[in-house]
């Protein structure tokens, strides 16, 4: 079982076993893999907590889950997931951090977490105006041969490769 | 409707969800692309691990999903999509990756790993921007959105092709494109 504990795997083996659990998803929860939607519920949820029912008769919201569902579940369960890996395998570590940002812009956790939070504002607002990720799009569209999921792929890529030319191009 | 019923499948679906999630984390974490270094390296095109873990899940997930198309068990679900919602949003989308570090998926894989720039800003930030956009929403919808509109297309339907037609080149491609990487020593 040593497969278990290995910190990694080869990224063939982790992206087969994801393209099984895409059948998976399809199959049983006739679902397929994805993650954003999950974050724009729960800013609906939090919006209800101060508002009440107000939010969620806004357009956009009544085009999505405003409550737990089977999406939600999924995200909570890829925390605990890579939790689990990570715990068993010795790779679990508490880091306000990363290195390769340490080394471009130094080890101060304010910088960082102010930058990954408008990086997630970006995320946030472009995966809805997508209308998918990495996942729904990325992976899940791909596999259908949407078009709209190639398209978006391709792009998240290109302003991705972009940005972080801009952001560690002196670096 | 059988109100006792109900709650019992939803209950059943939402376990589903934490189940398939548990598995999915548990593969982006043995993937390693619940990690920042691993993420900016690729978008600075010197660690292609990203890339070679989504197409390794295309390449078996497509014929899979198309099978259990053909035996009539699932259906396929393409997003109706644009050039004003795909191209604009997937760069949108493709700046706060490079910033993020993380993308929506991996960004719950990374705070299962512990890192806290992930749980702490990257969640708060996704949040607040996923709000924003349900705000402009109702002024975009009906504008620049349609820009482009080609609907739920697929690939075999825009071509007017069967689909394994498009499956198997589509895999074929996809599989030399990874050893292109792996000769290029990617």
């Amino acid at each position: 079982m040593d497969w278990l504990t290995q910190v990694r795997w080869s990224p063939y083996a982790a992206g087969a076993a994801i393209g099984v659990l895409s059948w998976l998803t399809f199959l049983i929860s006739k679902r397929p893999l994805g993650c954003s939607t999950a974050f724009a519920t729960t800013g609906a949820m939090i919006r209800r907590l101060f508002q009440g029912n107000k939010a969620e008769q806004q357009p956009y919201y009544r085009t999505i889950a405003t409550r737990i569902d089977w999406q939600w579940m999924l995200v909570l369960g890829i925390v605990i997931g890579a939790f689990a890996s990570a715990w068993i395998s010795g790779d679990f570590a508490l880091q306000w951090v990363p290195a390769r940002w340490a080394a471009a812009f130094g080890s101060a956790p304010l910088p960082r977490l102010l930058v990954a939070a408008l990086g997630g504002v970006f995320m946030g607002f472009g995966s809805r105006w997508a209308n998918g990720c990495t996942s729904g799009h990325g992976i899940s569209g791909t596999l259908q041969l949407a078009i709209s999921s190639w398209i978006s792929a391709i792009f998240f890529f290109i302003g991705g490769i972009a940005a972080a030319f801009v952001l560690f191009g002196g670096a | 409707m059988n109100t006792t019923t109900v709650p019992a499948n939803r209950r059943r679906e939402l376990l589903w969800g934490l189940v398939f999630g548990i598995a999915f984390g548990f593969f982006l974490h043995k993937g390693a692309v619940t990690k920042y270094d691993v993420i900016i390296g690729q978008l600075l095109l010197q660690d292609f691990t990203v890339l070679k873990v989504m197409l390794a899940a295309v390449i078996v997930g497509m014929p899979g999903i198309y099978a259990m198309k053909r035996l009539g068990w699932v259906e396929l679900q393409p997003k109706a999509g644009s050039l004003g919602i795909n191209v604009i949003g997937g760069l949108l989308f493709g700046i706060g990756f490079a910033v993020l570090g993380y993308c929506p998926g991996t960004l719950a894989g990374a705070a299962g790993n512990g890192y806290l720039d992930a749980l702490v800003g990257g969640v708060a930030g996704i949040i607040v921007g996923s709000d924003l956009f349900a705000r402009v929403y109702p002024k975009v919808r009906g504008g620049i959105q349609r820009w482009g509109y080609f609907g739920d297309l697929t690939l075999p339907r825009w071509l007017k092709l069967n689909d394994w037609a498009v499956v198997i080149p589509a895999m074929i491609l996809l599989i030399l494109l990874l050893f292109g990487l792996e000769m290029a020593g990617l």
